[in-house]
Order: structure tokens, then C-alpha cells, then sequence
């Protein structure tokens, strides 16, 4: 290897609104990072070739892959993951949805589909179920045949734009 | 699986990038948008190998008019592409792939740049770019160089650009006032790659047709195109279908495929028309 190219980068970042310092191997990406070095299990590692969507995280405002981008290209970045946006209550209204839909059983896609039906809902309006579905098309659910997700979602924006928060 | 990357380098701008390929030994890889990089370093396809992450490189970034003609950077992202009012103008046919293009996550990290170098003949852009006419604009260490859209492509996974060399920007014709341009492919679920796809336009010079997933690059149909030129539907269809030899995979037979274009192709041309097919 030559001098130009390292095997291990440090980064600085912040994730969940905390300042973050690390040394990270060059091939790991943010989901190992954020799972093995932060602790932070939330965003699941599955298929780790950005088919399932169960790594999706929120990165400068917007929904990745957690699983196609290098922990070392996270360096000056605004990192949000499920527990970050659940301690700020920020998808609480999200969350409380799904339960009451039954919009999970096992859980283990629920924090990538919030990080991704947050970032639809972001954009404001109330969303119609194709766009809604189109949106989730990235998101696989292998329990609930998604109609449950669907209609919690649609929830939430009908009363996000009753508040007037949409 | 876990990806083993041989080092990792943040180029700070395109001469910075040149050199650190030039550096490389043949194991450098150009790293854009990752949505299909990492994937492949994370099953495995590839190890070893030294990363060059382009981007930081601002002058790689963003939309612009040229002259008469549009330019696209490198490093436009498919979710910017989808929103660029110049785009839509001056391109329609690109903003309506991006639809098409993987799911919303992908499309806030995958580059056009990156679409072209890796030239999945299942991809949309390529083909796209090919029915618009684009230029492809490489920077080596010898300086700059222009490929036309069709000199482009030679095979799947295989372009033109040499070693060394980065994909800096394309550039297209503006679209004119009359100009239409469509695509319509069928995927299994929205967002998957096209079991098949039809890129059309119509410009004063004539159609110009491209299809996707339906061989090793793509290419113009020409026979196609010149009886759509003279107004024969059917005769158009029954030539594409005719000159086109498809892949058989686990998505689809070639049989299949010949006879998904011809229909979508009649949708493309009704869609042409302001029709429904
Ligand atoms: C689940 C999933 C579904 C997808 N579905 C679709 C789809 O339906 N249609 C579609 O078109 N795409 C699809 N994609 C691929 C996506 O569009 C990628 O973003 C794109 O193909 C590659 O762009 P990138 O910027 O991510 O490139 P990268 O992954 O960073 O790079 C890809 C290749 O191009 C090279 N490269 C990148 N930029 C340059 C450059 N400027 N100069 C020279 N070489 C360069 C790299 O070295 C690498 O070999 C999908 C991806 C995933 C993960």
C-alpha cells in the first residue's frame, strides 16, 4: 500500500447530537460502526448489499443505507439513528402508530422503516398509499404484508396536518 | 460478508484524485455514491482494493447550461438529477429514469457519474444517455477527453475509460421545443432493476431508441428506428423484437424479454403521442 492510502481513518462526526472521535478500518461501514464501536443496535445489518433497508439511517437530513456507506466517509457528518430520533421524540408520533396498527411483529426491519417514513413524511402533505408504498419500496417486512406499516403511516400524516406541523 | 479494503484516501480535488490512482499499482477503485461499490466490496467480489473517495471534489458536482448544451457533473446525485428544474427542462427523459432507479435511499447517494463508469446494461442512465446523444467527459493523467455516448459501452461492467482516467461530467443536447422523450420498463417491484426497459425519443432528426436488459450494453436500435421514422408502428416493434438477442436469467427468458419490449415499446410510442396504451 502506499503512503497516500490508510487502513485505518479517523473520523469526527456527530451522531445523535453527540460529538463522536474514532479511529475506524477503511472497509467498515457506518452500520458495523454504529452496532460494534457506538453501541447503537438499533439500524440492523442483513443482507449488507442495500437490497432490505433494515440499515437504513439518517445522514446530513437524509435516509442511506447504513450498509453502503464507510464509517470513514462519515467524517464531518450529522448522524441520526433510531435512538437518537426516539430520545428527541422526534418519530414518537411514528412509533405509537405502528404499535397501535400492529405495523411490526418482530421488530426487526421497524427502525429502518421509521428512519425512511420519517423522511417521506418530512417533505409535508399527506401522502396516498402509492406513494407511501413506492417510498417503502426500498424497505423489506417479512411479518406484517405491509398494509398495517402503510396505514400507520398514512395515520400519522393525516394528524401531522391536522396540527398543522406537516 | 465484510468488505477487505486494502487503504482508503479522500481525494480533495480532481488532480489530488489523478494522482492517487497514478499511485495505486492498478488496485486503486474510485469511489462515488457506493451503491454499488460497497455492495460489491461487502460480498466479496473484490478485495484489496485502495479507495479514492471523490466526494469532496465540489467541481465534480451539480447541473449547468454550456453553451447550448446541458452538463451534468459526475457526482450529481440520482435524488438531485430527479429534482433539477434544468433537468427536467433541458432532459426530461433523466429526471423520469430516476423514478425507475433503485428506492429512495439509494437514489440520495448514487451518482450518474458512478452509473456510467459501472455500466450495468440493466441500469437506466446508460441507456438514457445513449438515446440523448450525451458526451462523456474523462479526465487521465494525460489530460482531458471526450467519448461519445456510443463509444462508450463495450460490454457489462465494461466501459472506455482507460486506467487512470476519472469520468468528470456528461454533456447532452437541449432537448427542442418539439422534442419528446419516454421511458417505460417493468420491474418486479419498484425499484428492482428492469427485466426490460425502452428509452424514446423524438427529435427533428428522427427517433432514437434504446433498450435496457436486453444484451451486454446499450445500444441503438436502428432498425427500429427508421420504421418508426417512416410511421409504422407494428413494423417498428416486429424490428426490435427481431434484432434483439436477450439474456435468459432467473428474472426472465430471452422469449420473455423479446416480448416484454415490443409491448413497451407500443406504450412508449403512445406515451410519445400524449395516448394511453
Ligand atoms: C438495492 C439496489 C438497487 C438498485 N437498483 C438500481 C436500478 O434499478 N437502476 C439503476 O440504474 N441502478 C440501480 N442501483 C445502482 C445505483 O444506481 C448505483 O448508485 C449506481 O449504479 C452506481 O453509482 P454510485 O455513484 O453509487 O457508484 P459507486 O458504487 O461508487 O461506483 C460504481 C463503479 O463505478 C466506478 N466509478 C464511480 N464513479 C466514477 C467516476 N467518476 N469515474 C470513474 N469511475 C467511477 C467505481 O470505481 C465503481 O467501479 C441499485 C443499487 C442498489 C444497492
Amino acid at each position: 500500500m502506499t503512503a497516500a492510502f490508510s487502513d485505518r481513518i479517523d473520523i469526527a462526526l456527530t451522531v445523535n447530537g453527540e460529538s463522536v472521535e474514532a479511529r475506524v478500518p477503511a472497509g467498515r461501514h457506518l452500520v458495523d460502526f454504529l452496532r460494534l464501536d457506538l453501541g447503537l443496535t438499533g439500524a440492523h445489518t442483513s443482507c449488507e448489499h442495500g437490497v432490505c433497508g433494515a440499515c437504513t439511517v439518517r445522514v446530513d437530513g437524509q435516509a442511506v443505507r447504513g450498509c453502503l456507506m464507510l464509517a470513514a466517509q462519515a467524517d464531518g457528518a450529522e448522524v441520526w439513528t433510531i435512538e437518537g430520533l426516539s430520545d428527541t421524540g422526534a418519530v414518537a408520533d411514528l412509533q405509537a402508530a405502528f404499535v397501535a396498527r400492529n405495523a411490526l411483529q418482530c421488530g426487526f426491519c421497524t427502525p429502518g422503516m421509521l428512519v425512511a417514513a420519517a423522511d417521506l413524511l418530512a417533505v409535508g402533505g399527506v401522502p396516498d398509499r402509492a406513494t407511501i408504498r413506492e417510498h417503502l419500496s426500498g424497505n423489506y417486512c417479512r411479518c406484517t404484508g405491509y398494509e398495517a406499516i402503510i396505514d400507520a403511516i398514512q395515520t400519522v400524516a393525516l394528524a401531522r396536518s391536522e396540527k398543522g406541523v406537516a | 460478508m465484510k468488505a477487505s479494503v486494502g487503504g482508503y484516501a479522500r481525494a480533495t480535488d480532481l488532480r489530488h484524485a489523478l494522482d492517487l490512482l497514478a499511485a495505486s499499482d492498478g488496485m486503486g477503485r474510485v469511489l462515488a455514491g457506493g451503491q454499488s461499490l460497497i455492495a460489491a466490496l461487502n460480498m466479496r467480489l473484490s478485495s484489496g482494493d485502495l479507495l479514492i473517495d471523490i466526494n469532496s471534489i465540489d467541481a465534480l458536482k451539480g447541473v449547468s447550461l454550456d453553451g447550448n448544451r446541458l452538463r451534468i457533473g459526475a457526482l450529481t446525485r440520482h435524488a438531485e438529477i430527479a429534482n433539477d428544474p434544468l433537468v427536467a427542462q433541458h432532459a426530461p427523459l433523466l429526471r423520469k429514469a430516476t423514478d425507475l432507479i433503485a428506492h429512495a435511499a439509494i437514489r440520495n447517494r448514487g451518482t450518474i457519474g458512478g452509473a456510467l463508469a459501472h455500466a450495468d446494461p440493466a441500469a437506466e442512465f446508460p441507456a438514457c444517455i445513449l438515446a440523448l446523444d450525451a458526451t462523456i467527459h474523462v479526465e487521465g493523467p494525460d489530460g482531458p477527453r471526450d467519448i461519445p455516448a456510443s463509444d462508450f459501452f463495450v460490454d457489462v461492467f465494461v466501459t472506455t475509460i482507460n486506467d487512470g482516467e476519472i469520468l468528470t461530467a456528461i454533456s447532452l443536447p437541449m432537448a427542442e421545443a418539439e422534442e419528446r422523450q419516454v421511458i417505460h420498463e417493468l420491474a418486479r417491484r419498484s425499484g428492482d432493476y428492469a427485466l426490460a426497459g425502452v428509452c424514446l425519443v423524438r427529435r427533428a432528426a428522427g427517433h432514437r431508441i434504446v433498450c435496457i436488459s436486453v444484451g451486454p450494453r446499450p445500444e441503438l436500435a436502428t432498425a427500429a428506428m427508421a420504421r418508426l421514422d417512416a410511421g409504422d408502428t407494428d413494423g417498428a416493434v416486429a424490428a426490435l423484437r427481431d434484432a434483439l438477442d436477450p439474456p435468459s436469467d432467473t428474472q426472465a427468458t430471452a422469449a420473455y424479454r423479446r416480448h416484454l419490449v415490443g409491448v413497451l415499446l407500443h406504450r412508449a410510442i403512445a406515451d410519445l403521442n400524449g395516448e394511453t396504451a
